[in-house]
C-alpha cells in the first residue's frame, strides 16, 4: 500500500470561549486512492478537522502532516495540490457556471490550452456543459454541488476535501456525486467526504466516526458493523400497534436499541443476549423475528452505548385527545402558484386522527409549500386546506389554537433564556396563572432542563434545542402537531428520543404531520405522500411504497431505493 | 513560490468583483441612486439663508411716522410681513411658529418721535427657539431700522447722526448663498456614507456566504484579496463622485472653480480612506448587519456633525475640536468647499490631501493587519 | 387576548434587554447624541479668528479693534500688513472675517465725516460669516451710540431687541429638545422594523403566525414595546435637558407625553411598513436609514422648513418628525396650549392611521 497522504497525530483544537474542545486527541491517517468518510452528527468536529487539513485553522496541539508539509507553515505550497469544497459549496451565486470556473482557474494558474482541456473534461464529467451561462444561484442543489466539486478539482488536486457535500441535495444527485467521486479515486486522489448521514459511511473505504470531538472509530466501515454481526433483527408481520410494540421491546434488557421501519420494528440486541420472546412482547401470532444485515447506524448507536428508552414521559403528562373528528387534516385540490410556476399542483390528501402522515420529497419539490399552506403560513391560490374541519382561509386563528408547530431550525428565541421561551410560548397560546406555571414546570422536569433554565438556547447543543422546541410546541396540548424536518442534523440517539415522544403522543390520539427528507424518519410514518414537481406522485404506507418498486434484482428495496425509483419513474414519464 | 501579488490572480478577482457589482442591484443603488437622492435632499432641503423671514407687525400707533416705518418694512426684500392687530394676538402667532419674530410700534411712537428730547423705542421680539433665524430677524430689523432713520433724516433735512458704516463683501460667494457651500459639503457626507457602506458589506458578505473559505483555500494572497476589494469599489466610488459633482454643477447650479485634476486626486485619497474604513469594519466584524450598523455610526454621524459641513468647528469645545482633526471628512469638506468656490488654493488643498493620505494609509494598513489568511 | 398580548410585550422587552447588540444600538445613540449634539451642533460663532488690516494709525481704529477683541465671537486676532496677506488669510481659511480700516479712518471719525470700514468674509462659510458680521455690526453700533451720547446728539429712536423663549439665543435650548424627538425616532424604528426582520431571519416569525395571535395582535405586541423604550429614552433626555443642561421646561408634561405617544404610533407604522417589505435585518437597516436621514434633514432641525422650495414643504408634510419637533419645542420652551398643539397633532394622527393601516394590510397580504 502507498504511504499515507495525511497523518494526524494527537490533534486537538479548542476555540476560545468554549469549555469543550472541538476536537480532542485525534490520530489517524488518510491514504491516496481511497475515500475516507468523516462521519458524525452535527457538532462532532467534522468541519473543524477538514479546515485543519486545509490549513485554514491551526491545531491547538498535536501535528498534521499533508504530503510531508505542515498545513500552516507551508500553506502556500499546500494550496497547490489541495482541493477544498466548503459547506454550501463556496460558489459565487451571482456569477455564472463558467465565470465561477474561470475565477478558480485563474486563481490556480490553469491557463491556455491546458485550461480548455480541463474545462471540457470537468464540464463533461459533471454534465454541466449545457448550463455554462446560467448563474450559480439559479442552479438546483445537485448542480451546485457538482459545480462546487468542479471548482475544487480545477488545480488537479491530490487531496480533495469535501465538507458535507450531501446537505441540501436530494438522494438522486447524491448518488450521482458518489459515482463521480469513485471515478476520481481511480486516478489516485485521496478524498475526504464529511457527512452527517450515517448510511453514507457504508459507501466509503475508510471511516472516521466522530462524536462531540472524539474519534469513536477509525477503519473500514465493515470492521465496525462486523462487531454487531448477528445482533440486528426485525420483527415482521406483528399485529397491533407497532409503536406500542417498540415501546415494549425497548423495555426488555436484552434490547439495546430499536426503531420503526414501516410495518416492522428493527431491534439491536446486546452482545450475547438471548432473543426476545415475541409472545411476551405481545407481537401477535403472525410475528416473526428475522435477522437482518447490520447497518452503520446500529454500530454507531452501539459505540455510544445504546439508544434511549422507549417510554415517553411527555406523553404521560399530556391529556388524551378527545372530541376530535376522524379527518383531522384535509387538502382538497390544493394549489399554489408563484407566477406561472405551480409549487403545489392540485394536491389532495386526508389525515386521520392519531395518524403520522409524512410529506417526503426532494428539495424544491413543493413539500414545504404544501406544508406551509396546511398550517396557515401561506394562502393557497386555489383549493382548500382544512384543519380540524376549519377552513384556514376563513377562521385561521381558531384553528391555530388547536395546532402545535415545530419549525425546521427549531425557531426559538435565541436571545431569551430557556425559561423565558417556555413562558412565552405557553403565554401566546393563552395559558396563564397556575396552569401555565404547572405546565412549564412539568416540561422542565420531563426534559431535565433545570440546569439550563437561565441559559439562552443559542449556546446549547442542537439536541437540547430540539427538545425545547418540542416542549414549546406541545404545552397547549394541541390535538395536531406539525413538524417541519424535525430531526435534521441531530444525532441518532436524540432522534430516537424524539420519535419516542412522538410515538407516545400519537398513542394519546394526537395527529402528526411531518415533512422530511430523511428516509429513516419516513419509516416512522403511518402513511407517506411522495411529492415531486408540486404533485403527489405516490402515497401509501412505507411498505406499500417499497413494494411498488420491488424488482426481482432488488426484492427488498430500502426507502431510499423506493424514493429514487419513484422520482426517476415520474421524471421519465414527464419527459415523454 | 507564491509572489505577493500576481497580476493574473488580481485581475481574476477584480473581474469577479466587478461582475458582482454589476449584477447586484443594491450596490448600484448605493453607488448611483442614493447619492443623487441625498444630494437633492441636501440641495433643496437644507438652506440656512433666511431669504424671506416671516415677521409680524403690530401697529399700535397709526400715525404717519409709524406708517412710514411700516412701508420700509414691507419694502424689505428679506422680510415677509404679516400685520396683526394686538400684541397678544401676535404673541400667539409667533408661539405657533407662523412668524419668526415681530415688531411692535408702540402707541406713543409718533408722539415721542416728535419730541426732540425723547427717544421713541421700537420693540423687536424674535423667536429664540430658532436661534439662527432669530439672529437673522434681529440683523434684518436692524438694517431696516437704520435705513428708515437715515431716510427720515434726509427728508427732514437734518443730517443724520454720523457714524461708522460697514461695507461688507463675501468672497467667492458674493450673495452669501449657503447652498454654495452646503452642497460641496454634502457631497462629502454622501461619499463617506457610500464609501464605507459599499465596502463594509463586501467582505462580510463573503464570510456569510461561505465563499471566503473557498478563496482562502486557494493560492490567493492577502494583498491580492485586499486590492481586489479596493480597486473595483474605488472605480465605482469615483464615478459616483463625479456624478455628484456633475449634478451639483449642472442641475443645482453651484459654481465649480477648481481643477478637475485636483478634485480627482483629493477625491481618490478621501475615497481610499472611506473604503479603507469600510473594509476594516467588514473585516473585523464579518457580519453584514453589524458592519453596516457600525459603518454608519463610525462614518455618517461624525461626518455630519464634526466635519464643519454645517456646524462651525471653531465654535465647538476644545476637546471636540481635537476629535475633528481625526475625521477624514473634515479635510475633504474643506477641500471640496475650496475647490467649488475658491478654486485652486494649493496650500490648503495640499495640506488636506496629506491628511487624507495619512488616514488612507492608516485604515488600509490596519485592514491589511487584520486580514488573515486563516479562519481564526 | 390581553394576556396573550402581554406575553408578547414581555417577550419583546426581555429580548431587548438580553441582547447585547440591541442594547448597544439603543444606548449608544442616546449617549453619543447627548454628548455630541449639544456641543457640536451649533451655528453660533465663538472663538473664531478675526483678521485686521489696519491702514489707519489713529486711536479710533485701535479703540474699535480692542472692542472686537473683547467679543466672544473672536478669541484670536491676526494683524495683516498688505493685500497679499488678506488674500492668503481668506484663501487658506485662517480667518473667518477680515476687517480693513482705510488710511484716513480715524481722521474722518474725528472730523465727523462719514467713515466706513471694509469687512471681507469667507463665502465658503457664509452663514457663520453673516453671524460674525452681525456681531461686528453690533459692536460698531454700540460705539456709534456712545459717541452720539457723548456729543449729546440724541437719536430719535432706539430699537429694543428681545428674544423670547431663549433670551441669549443659546443653541443648546434649540438642540436638546429636538433631540427628544430624534432619539424617539431612531429607537422606535429600530425596535419595530429590526425586531420583525430579525424574527423573520430566525424563523420565529413563522412561530408567531401559526399561533392563535392575529396580525393585529402581533402589531400591537411590537408597537407597545417600542412605545415603552422610546418614552424611556425620551425621559432620559428630558431629565438631562432639565437638570444637566438647565433648560427650563415651561409646558405641560401630560401634553408632551400624549403627543409623543401619537408620534411613536405614526413612526411604528413606518417601522412595521419597512419591516413588511424586508426579509433580512440588513435590508431593514438600510430601510430605516433611508427613512431616517431625509426625515431628520427635512425636519426643520437642521434648517428651517420655510426655506425649502414650496413643493418640498408640501411633500414634507408626511414627515412625522417635522410635526413632532414643533410640538416638543413648543411644549418645552413656549408652553403652547392645547389649541396650538392640536394644529400639529392632527397631521400625526393622519400619518399614524395611514401607516398603521398600510402595515396591517401588508401583514395580512403577506399571509396571503
Amino acid at each position: 500500500m502507498n504511504d499515507a497522504l495525511v497523518t494526524l497525530e494527537a490533534v486537538s483544537k479548542s476555540f476560545p470561549g468554549t469549555d469543550k474542545p472541538a476536537l480532542e486527541n485525534i490520530s489517524s491517517a488518510l491514504w491516496p486512492g481511497r475515500i475516507t468518510g468523516l462521519v458524525g452528527p452535527d457538532g462532532a468536529g467534522k468541519t473543524t478537522l477538514i479546515r485543519l487539513m486545509a490549513g485554514l485553522l491551526a491545531p491547538t496541539s498535536g501535528s498534521i502532516c499533508v504530503s510531508g508539509l505542515d498545513p500552516i507553515r507551508d500553506a502556500a505550497k499546500l494550496r497547490e495540490f489541495v482541493g477544498y469544497m466548503p459547506q454550501k459549496f463556496g460558489l459565487y451565486e451571482d456569477l455564472s457556471v463558467l465565470e465561477n470556473l474561470e475565477l478558480h482557474a485563474d486563481l490556480r494558474g490553469v491557463l491556455g490550452a491546458q485550461r480548455t482541456v480541463i474545462f471540457e473534461r470537468l464540464l463533461g464529467f459533471t454534465d454541466l456543459a449545457r448550463f455554462t451561462t446560467r448563474l450559480a444561484g439559479k442552479l438546483s442543489g445537485g448542480m451546485k454541488q457538482k459545480l462546487g466539486l468542479a471548482c475544487a478539482l480545477l488545480g488537479q488536486p491530490r487531496l480533495l476535501l469535501l465538507d458535507e457535500p450531501g446537505v441540501g441535495v436530494d438522494p438522486i444527485s447524491r448518488r450521482e456525486l458518489w459515482k463521480m467521486v469513485h471515478e476520481l479515486i481511480g486516478q489516485g486522489i485521496a478524498v475526504v467526504w464529511s457527512t452527517a448521514y450515517l448510511d453514507e459511511a457504508e459507501l466509503c473505504q475508510d471511516v472516521l466516526l466522530m462524536n462531540e470531538g472524539q474519534l469513536l472509530f477509525s477503519g473500514k466501515p465493515s470492521d465496525l458493523t462486523n462487531r454487531i454481526r448477528d445482533r440486528s433483527f426485525q420483527i415482521r408481520h406483528a399485529g397491533g400497534s407497532r409503536r406500542q410494540l417498540l415501546a415494549r421491546a425497548l423495555r426488555r434488557p436484552e434490547v439495546m436499541d430499536g426503531v420503526i421501519q414501516g410495518h416492522s420494528v428493527r431491534l439491536l440486541l446486546r452482545d450475547n443476549a438471548t432473543h426476545p420472546n415475541l409472545l411476551e412482547l405481545e407481537a401477535g401470532e403472525q410475528a416473526e423475528l428475522v435477522q437482518v444485515t447490520p447497518r452503520f447506524e446500529d454500530a454507531f448507536i452501539e459505540a455510544l452505548g445504546g439508544g434511549p428508552g422507549g417510554d415517553s414521559v411527555l406523553a404521560q403528562r399530556l391529556r388524551p385527545v378527545v372530541g376530535v373528528q376522524d379527518t383531522v387534516v384535509e387538502a382538497v385540490e390544493l394549489t399554489k402558484l408563484f407566477g406561472d410556476f405551480a409549487a403545489t399542483d392540485h394536491v389532495n390528501f386526508a389525515v386521520k386522527r392519531g395518524e403520522i402522515f409524512g410529506l417526503l420529497g426532494p428539495n424544491g419539490a413543493g413539500k414545504s409549500t404544501t406544508f406551509r399552506m396546511m398550517c396557515g403560513l401561506l394562502a393557497p391560490t386555489s383549493g382548500t386546506a382544512r384543519v380540524l374541519g376549519i377552513d384556514l382561509k376563513t377562521s385561521a386563528s381558531l384553528a391555530r389554537q388547536q395546532l402545535g408547530y415545530m419549525a425546521q431550525k427549531f425557531s426559538l428565541y435565541g436571545g431569551l433564556t430557556v425559561r423565558q421561551n417556555l413562558m412565552f410560548f405557553s403565554g401566546i397560546y393563552g395559558l396563564k396563572g397556575e396552569r401555565q406555571k404547572a405546565m412549564v414546570n412539568g416540561m422542565i422536569d420531563i426534559f431535565k432542563m433545570e440546569p439550563f433554565l437561565h441559559t439562552t438556547p443559542d449556546t446549547l447543543p442542537l439536541g437540547f434545542k430540539q427538545r425545547l422546541a418540542l416542549a414549546c410546541a406541545v404545552m397547549h396540548e394541541p390535538p395536531l402537531l406539525f413538524l417541519d424536518e424535525p430531526t435534521s442534523g441531530v444525532d441518532p440517539v436524540t432522534r430516537r428520543e424524539f420519535w419516542t415522544h412522538i410515538n407516545g403522543v400519537v398513542e394519546k390520539g394526537v395527529t402528526v404531520m411531518v415533512t422530511t427528507h430523511f428516509m429513516d424518519e419516513a419509516e416512522y410514518c403511518d402513511r407517506i405522500a411522495l411529492v415531486f414537481r408540486g404533485k403527489i406522485i405516490a402515497a401509501g404506507t412505507p411498505d406499500q411504497l417499497k413494494e411498488q418498486v420491488s424488482t426481482p434484482e432488488n426484492p427488498d428495496p430500502t426507502m431510499e431505493d423506493a424514493f429514487i425509483a419513484l422520482v426517476q419513474g415520474q421524471s421519465q414519464e414527464d419527459s415523454l | 513560490m507564491n509572489k505577493r501579488v500576481s497580476f493574473r490572480r488580481l485581475r481574476a478577482l477584480c473581474r469577479k468583483e466587478t461582475l458582482q457589482i454589476l449584477r447586484d442591484p443594491s450596490s448600484n443603488i448605493i453607488a448611483f441612486v442614493l447619492p443623487v437622492v441625498l444630494l437633492f435632499i441636501f440641495g433643496y432641503g437644507i438652506n440656512l439663508d433666511s431669504s424671506a423671514v416671516t415677521i409680524g407687525l403690530v401697529l399700535e400707533d397709526t400715525g404717519p411716522e409709524a406708517r412710514r416705518f411700516a412701508n420700509n418694512l414691507y419694502g424689505s426684500p428679506y422680510l415677509k410681513v404679516t400685520t396683526g392687530l394686538t400684541r397678544s394676538g401676535m404673541e400667539q402667532t409667533m408661539t405657533a411658529g407662523e412668524v419668526r419674530g415681530f415688531v411692535v410700534v408702540p402707541v406713543d411712537f409718533s408722539e415721542k418721535l416728535k419730541n426732540p428730547t425723547d427717544t421713541a423705542p421700537l420693540l423687536v421680539v424674535a423667536d429664540g427657539a430658532e436661534p439662527n433665524t432669530a439672529n437673522f430677524v434681529q440683523n434684518y430689523m436692524n438694517g431696516v431700522w437704520n435705513g428708515w432713520l437715515q431716510q427720515r433724516a434726509a427728508e427732514q433735512g437734518v443730517s443724520p447722526p454720523i457714524g461708522i458704516s460697514i461695507d461688507s463683501r463675501f468672497w467667492f460667494n458674493p450673495s452669501a448663498e449657503s447652498r454654495n457651500y452646503l452642497i460641496p459639503g454634502s457631497i462629502t457626507i454622501i461619499m463617506t456614507v457610500i464609501g464605507t457602506l459599499l465596502t463594509s458589506l463586501v467582505v462580510a458578505r463573503e464570510w456569510e456566504r461561505g465563499t471566503m473559505e473557498a478563496l482562502l483555500a486557494s493560492p490567493v494572497t492577502r494583498a491580492e484579496l485586499l486590492l481586489s476589494k479596493l480597486l473595483p469599489y474605488y472605480a465605482l466610488g469615483i464615478i459616483s463622485l463625479f456624478l455628484c459633482v456633475g449634478v451639483s454643477v449642472f442641475i443645482l447650479k453651484v459654481p465649480f472653480r477648481g481643477s478637475l485634476f485636483a478634485l480627482w486626486v483629493i477625491g481618490s485619497l478621501f475615497l481610499t480612506s472611506s473604503l479603507g474604513l469600510g473594509l476594516l469594519l467588514s473585516t473585523v466584524l464579518r457580519n453584514q448587519f453589524n458592519a453596516a450598523q457600525a459603518s454608519l455610526n463610525a462614518a455618517f454621524l461624525p461626518a455630519l456633525m464634526l466635519s464643519g459641513f454645517i456646524y462651525e468647528i471653531r465654535s465647538m469645545p476644545v476637546f471636540i475640536q481635537a476629535v475633528t482633526y481625526l475625521i477624514p471628512a473634515r479635510y475633504f469638506v474643506t477641500a471640496m468647499q475650496t475647490l467649488f468656490q475658491a478654486g485652486n488654493v494649493w496650500p490648503l488643498l495640499i495640506s488636506s490631501g496629506l491628511f487624507l493620505l495619512l488616514s488612507s494609509i492608516f485604515f488600509i494598513g490596519l485592514t491589511a493587519l487584520k486580514t488573515r489568511r486563516r479562519l481564526e | 387576548m390581553f394576556s396573550r398580548i402581554a406575553t408578547l410585550i414581555v417577550k419583546e422587552l426581555q429580548g431587548l434587554m438580553m441582547d447585547r447588540q440591541t442594547r448597544i444600538i439603543l444606548i449608544m445613540p442616546v449617549i453619543m447624541q447627548l454628548i455630541l449634539f449639544p456641543f457640536a451642533a451649533t451655528l453660533e460663532v465663538t472663538n473664531n479668528t478675526l483678521a485686521i488690516f489696519n491702514e489707519d494709525s489713529g486711536k479710533e481704529s485701535i479703540e474699535l479693534i480692542q472692542r472686537f477683541s473683547k467679543a466672544q465671537a473672536f478669541s484670536e486676532m491676526l494683524q495683516l500688513y498688505g493685500e497679499t496677506d488678506v488674500r492668503r488669510v481668506i484663501d487658506n481659511q485662517e480667518a473667518l472675517i477680515v476687517i480693513r480700516f482705510p488710511a484716513d479712518f480715524s481722521r474722518d471719525v474725528v472730523a465727523g465725516r462719514p467713515a466706513s470700514i471694509q469687512a471681507l468674509l469667507d463665502g465658503r462659510r457664509s452663514n457663520s460669516g453673516q453671524i460674525a458680521l452681525g456681531y461686528v455690526q453690533q459692536i460698531i453700533q454700540g460705539y456709534n451710540d456712545e459717541r452720539h451720547t457723548a456729543k449729546k446728539q440724541s437719536t430719535p429712536s432706539i430699537l429694543v431687541a428681545r428674544n423670547w423663549f431663549n433670551p441669549n439665543l443659546d443653541y443648546v435650548r434649540h438642540i436638546v429638545p429636538s433631540l427628544v424627538a430624534m432619539i424617539t425616532t431612531i429607537s422606535t424604528l429600530i425596535v419595530t422594523s429590526l425586531s420583525v426582520a430579525r424574527e423573520r431571519e430566525q424563523g420565529t416569525f413563522d412561530q408567531l403566525l401559526v399561533s392563535p395571535l392575529t396580525p393585529g395582535m402581533i402589531m400591537v405586541g411590537k408597537t407597545i414595546p417600542a412605545l415603552l423604550v422610546a418614552m424611556t429614552q425620551a425621559t432620559i433626555i428630558l431629565l438631562a435637558a432639565i437638570f444637566a443642561y438647565q433648560i427650563p421646561f415651561v409646558g405641560s408634561f401630560v401634553l408632551l407625553y400624549t403627543s409623543m405617544a401619537f408620534y411613536i404610533l405614526a413612526l411604528a407604522g413606518f417601522g412595521l411598513l419597512i419591516s413588511s417589505l424586508c426579509t433580512t435585518q440588513q435590508q431593514a437597516f438600510l430601510g430605516v436609514f433611508t427613512f431616517t436621514v431625509p426625515a431628520i434633514l427635512l425636519s426643520g432641525f437642521v434648517s428651517p422648513i420655510e426655506n425649502m422650495p414650496l413643493w418640498l414643504q408640501y411633500l414634507d408634510w408626511v414627515n412625522p418628525l417635522r410635526h413632532f419637533i414643533i410640538i416638543v419645542k413648543g411644549v418645552f420652551l413656549k408652553d403652547i396650549g392645547l389649541l396650538l398643539l392640536l394644529q400639529n397633532l392632527w397631521p400625526l394622527l393622519v400619518i399614524a392611521t395611514g401607516t398603521l393601516g398600510a402595515a396591517n394590510w401588508m401583514f395580512h397580504r403577506h399571509l396571503g
